[in-house]
């Protein structure tokens, strides 16, 4: 009896250690064509974890909107061409090598041979092909979709053999290849069920079992627990390897904890409960930088982010007999000389230090220092000068009464509303310097917090808003995902949207620049036009550009092969790199007090 | 004896606080929403008396920004000027004056309590801001308390229906979540309002939802009274409802009322701050000892700027001031209702 108890128990804690234990990494095969990565060359083992401020929606890769479903996501998929976030440069993915046609429309893309999923299954042409038709699919309704569609036409795929993929375009796109990046290739032998029975959008919820789940990144879905923690673990058949050719990761588990908002996150990093923490502001990173003699964390300022923020005035044409206020005060912000003057009185040198911290850049233009490639260098940059937004405001038909109230052509005095998002605690300090600012100049401004969504609302839906502070960018440097912004249909034209045809010369001209540069092949002319294309934005304000905070990371001194970058995913676009080195003799664990 | 001591004292104090309050354009050094954006985040600056060469007149050290914060520029002394010239204020609303209590000289700052995120005097704005809290609480408990006299007043004298359909409504006040009451309130009213308009619409809103209890012991105070002898014999001598009502029956019910008004008024402080601290209340720039202390929201600004909790400890001396001044008027009720 008691050498079968025995028996049983180390049977049981046999069984527990082998399910407790990640999966070693499948063996090489030499049909596999597998990427070699170039970088340090780390030790296989460990588990990092990650605060993350709520549950992720989906692990949908298709219907995914959110930033924390597609933190997850991206590590448990792979893509045909990704960009290398440090050199923002394309690089081969799971499409080993391509060919453009001499017109620019037609990418052939060999994939690599003899890649599995990680639940062992093979990947094909089938996948890719599979893939795109849910993406295209309006049925599916995907965002990604509107990326894939140029001039109203769905791109086209085509398989020509086993591990051969055609793209065509409808027509010339600059940086086409860039399209790709993100798209995560399904596994067509779990989803073509689903996808024929429409019900594609609710498959993959977080509640699906790990073992229907199933992708080509370098991580699997091990475990969610509902309220607490979602833990991937390492897949046994990702098609990366290091330059000594041991299969990637290194890492045996990722382990997404859901803490809180950002204070909540960076109390437990110090406290050395989570390992990494990405996107600080600069209160949280300084009070990081007082501890880092004493823990060794690492910690990077990565330099301007590409995200910019902005005061926007309300120029939507709307009804005068509902909203005559704010029709009226149009007057006012339709004048270019009264928005040159808000931005001549703006002190954006101020909001760098005390919203920023210091670690931020004034920004006169959408494309700031963060895009070494696209910026257009010769754009002036006016200091503040109260002088010149008065001589612009007197020229402009307004004038000052005795008491200094700043009063327009009809006597009226000017004074207007601006709403920002009251979860963002930045944007509603930045609406109250530049109301301090404004006051200086005679004009009354009243700063008034909103919830987020109400805000969308109103800039978006209702235009009910005089102006308002938001932000926009940061995703890709290429200009072609701010063709929403700049374009006069574009979705995110903010301060007049729903525009049939552009409402003023100047946009009509950045409607055909920003058109033209999508179809230019060549960087250099590429580069002239939307050079042109900020140069008129600049000239014109309309938006007055304010600044952008720098990108600032943390993480512990164990972690290996840490290269944080300014694109998302700032610190786990190389998760696959990652590695856990074991401490030094004599040096004190960070987190321990 | 020592407690007509204790009583003095603290009627003392609540007098200070309101003069000071009142008097607040006088007393702070600086304008409330006047910005100094070198100096943000700035600790308080201490008063000395005395340095290397000896005593003299209070005087502080300047602020300079350094490396990771501030250091003390201990070479150059700066005197606390006593009703000196200053930024020019109104007082009273009826005349300008330039006359404040403390100064120094440029580009010293006298910062009691230091500097908030954009280097607006604490201190200042801590006697700014009550204005606002305690006149919102002031006023919201005189609508509360006119509005309760009125409704108790009706259901007690007149009875029967009247009586029970107002104590009804008075319960449905009584179980509304005020809190939410308050949000959704205001999210119905117009995106901006002036800073008058949110002011009245603070007190108005905050004022009408407490009525419900001191209604209802009014309420048994009025009838209680109206069967009194002595309002008998006076109804049976010609007297007007009015009259009962203005000469034997709502005196009784001053004493209860007065400290109802003291238990109220810290409490709609209190509501005020909480409405102004969720953004709710009086926006940017006008300060409210609520608004003044959103910022501590932030675990950074909580943690390494603690001056900035001045607002919460105004709050709490307030109220438990009020609240001792409502123990007061209880005894003071109680040992005359004896008689």
């Amino acid at each position: 009896m008691k050498s079968i108890a025995h028996l049983t128990l180390v049977v049981c804690l046999l069984a527990a250690w082998g399910w407790a234990a990640a999966p070693a990494p499948a063996a090489i095969n030499s049909s596999e064509e597998l990427q070699k990565e170039d970088g340090e060359v780390g030790q296989y083992g460990g588990r990092l974890v990650i605060g993350q401020r709520a549950e992720p929606k989906t692990l949908n890769p298709v219907t995914a909107t959110d930033a924390l479903s597609r933190e997850v996501i991206g590590r448990c998929h792979a893509d045909l061409i990704s960009i290398n976030r440090v050199s923002q440069k394309t690089e081969p993915a799971l499409a080993e090598s391509w060919k453009t046609s001499p017109d620019g429309r037609s990418f052939t893309l060999k994939l690599r041979k003899g890649i599995r999923f990680s639940d062992g299954q093979p990947f094909d042409a089938d996948d890719v092909v599979f893939s795109f038709t849910v993406y295209l699919d309006e049925a599916v309704g995907s965002p990604q979709r509107d990326l894939l569609v140029i001039d109203g036409k769905p791109l086209v795929v085509a398989k020509l053999d086993e591990y051969t993929v055609r793209f065509t375009l409808p027509r010339p796109y600059a940086a086409a290849e860039r399209l790709f990046d993100g798209l995560a290739m399904l596994p067509k032998h779990l989803l073509q069920k689903p996808y024929r029975e429409g019900n594609f959008a609710q498959t993959w919820s977080l509640n699906t079992a790990p073992s229907d789940v199933a992708g080509l990144g370098p991580f699997r879905v091990k475990q969610y627990v509902a309220g607490q923690r979602i833990v991937l673990e390492r897949n046994p058949h990702y098609w990366k390897v290091d330059r000594e050719n041991h299969r990637l990761p290194y890492l045996d588990e990722l382990d997404f904890l859901f803490v809180g908002g950002e204070d909540q996150q960076v109390m437990r990093f110090e406290a050395g409960e989570t390992d990494m923490v990405s996107r600080l502001s600069s209160e949280n990173y300084a009070l990081l930088r007082k501890e880092q003699s004493r823990s060794g964390w690492q910690l990077s300022d990565l330099g301007p982010s590409l995200e910019y923020n902005f005061l926007l005035f309300n120029l939507n044409p709307i009804d005068a007999g509902k909203m005559n206020e704010i029709a009226r005060k149009q007057a006012w912000f339709r004048d270019l000389k009264f928005r040159q003057a808000v931005s001549a009185a703006v002190d954006r040198d101020s909001i760098v230090r005390l919203v920023y911290g210091a670690r931020g850049t004034a920004l006169w233009g959408n494309v700031g220092p963060g895009n070494k490639l696209w910026m257009n260098q010769s754009i002036p940059h006016p200091q503040r000068s109260m002088e010149a937004a008065r001589q612009l405001l007197k020229s402009a038909g307004f004038f000052w009464n005795d008491s200094g109230q700043l009063l327009d052509s009809s006597g009226k005095p000017v004074e207007f509303t601006i709403v920002t998002s009251s979860s963002n605690t930045q944007r509603m300090k930045m609406a109250t310097l530049i109301q301090d600012d404004l006051s200086h100049l005679g004009i009354q401004v009243h700063v008034v917090p909103l919830d987020f969504r109400a805000m969308l609302d109103r800039v978006f839906q209702s235009f009910d808003y005089e102006a308002a502070i938001m932000g926009l960018g940061g995703g890709d440097p290429d200009p072609n995902p701010e063709m929403n912004v700049w374009l006069s249909n574009g979705a995110t034209h903010l301060w007049h949207l729903n525009e049939t045809q552009p409402a003023t010369d100047w946009e009509r001209e950045i409607d055909t620049l920003m058109q033209q540069q999508m179809v230019t092949l060549d960087y250099g002319k590429r580069k002239k036009l939307y050079d042109r294309v900020q140069q008129i934005i600049a000239e014109n304000v309309p938006f007055v550009f304010l600044a952008t905070p720098d990108v600032l990371v943390g993480a512990k001194s164990q972690i290996g092969n840490f290269h944080p970058a300014v694109l998302d995913h700032y610190t786990l676009w190389n998760a696959d790199q990652l590695y856990l080195r074991a401490p030094a003799r004599g040096v004190e664990r960070a987190g321990i007090r | 004896m020592r407690r007509k001591l204790c009583l003095g004292f603290l009627v003392g104090a609540m007098a200070a606080l309101h003069c000071a309050i009142l008097a607040a354009a006088f007393i702070a050094p600086y304008d409330a929403g006047a910005q100094d954006r070198d100096l943000p985040y700035a600790p308080p600056t201490r008063v000395h008396f005395r340095d290397s060469s000896g005593w003299h007149a209070p005087f502080v050290y300047r602020w300079i920004p350094d490396r990771d914060g501030y250091r003390l520029d201990t070479t150059t002394r700066y005197p606390i000027h006593f009703l000196a010239r200053g930024e020019s204020h109104s007082v009273l609303g009826i005349f300008r004056s330039n006359l404040r209590l403390f100064q120094v000289d440029e580009p010293a700052r006298l910062l009691f309590l230091g500097t908030d995120s954009f280097g607006r005097d604490e201190f200042s704005r801590l006697l700014y801001g009550g204005q606002i809290s305690l006149a919102t609480g002031l006023l919201a408990t005189l609508i509360t308390v006119a509005t309760a006299t009125l409704i108790g007043t009706i259901a007690g004298y007149f009875g029967n229906w009247i009586d029970e359909s107002l104590m009804a409504v008075g319960e449905l006040f009584l179980c509304l979540p005020w809190f939410y009451f308050l949000i959704g309130a205001r999210a119905f009213l117009p995106l901006h309002l002036s800073v008058a308009g949110t002011f009245l619409l603070l007190i108005v809103v905050i004022g009408i939802i407490g009525w419900a209890r001191p209604a209802r012991l009014i309420r048994g105070i009025v009838l209680s009274a109206r069967n009194r002898n002595y309002v008998l014999a006076a109804r049976g001598f010609g007297a007007s409802s009015f009259y009962l009502l203005r000469r034997h029956i709502l005196p009784e019910t001053s004493a209860i009322l007065l400290t109802q008004a003291a238990l109220l008024i810290p409490q709609y402080v209190a509501a005020e701050a909480t409405l102004s601290f969720l953004g709710l209340g009086v926006s940017e720039p006008v300060p409210s000892w609520g608004n003044m202390l959103s910022p501590l929201q932030q675990y950074t600004v909580l943690v390494s700027y603690s001056w900035l909790l001045a607002p919460a400890v105004a709050l709490v001396i307030t109220s438990v001031m009020y609240w001792l001044l409502a123990d007061v008027l209880h005894h003071w009720v109680q040992s005359h209702s004896i008689n």
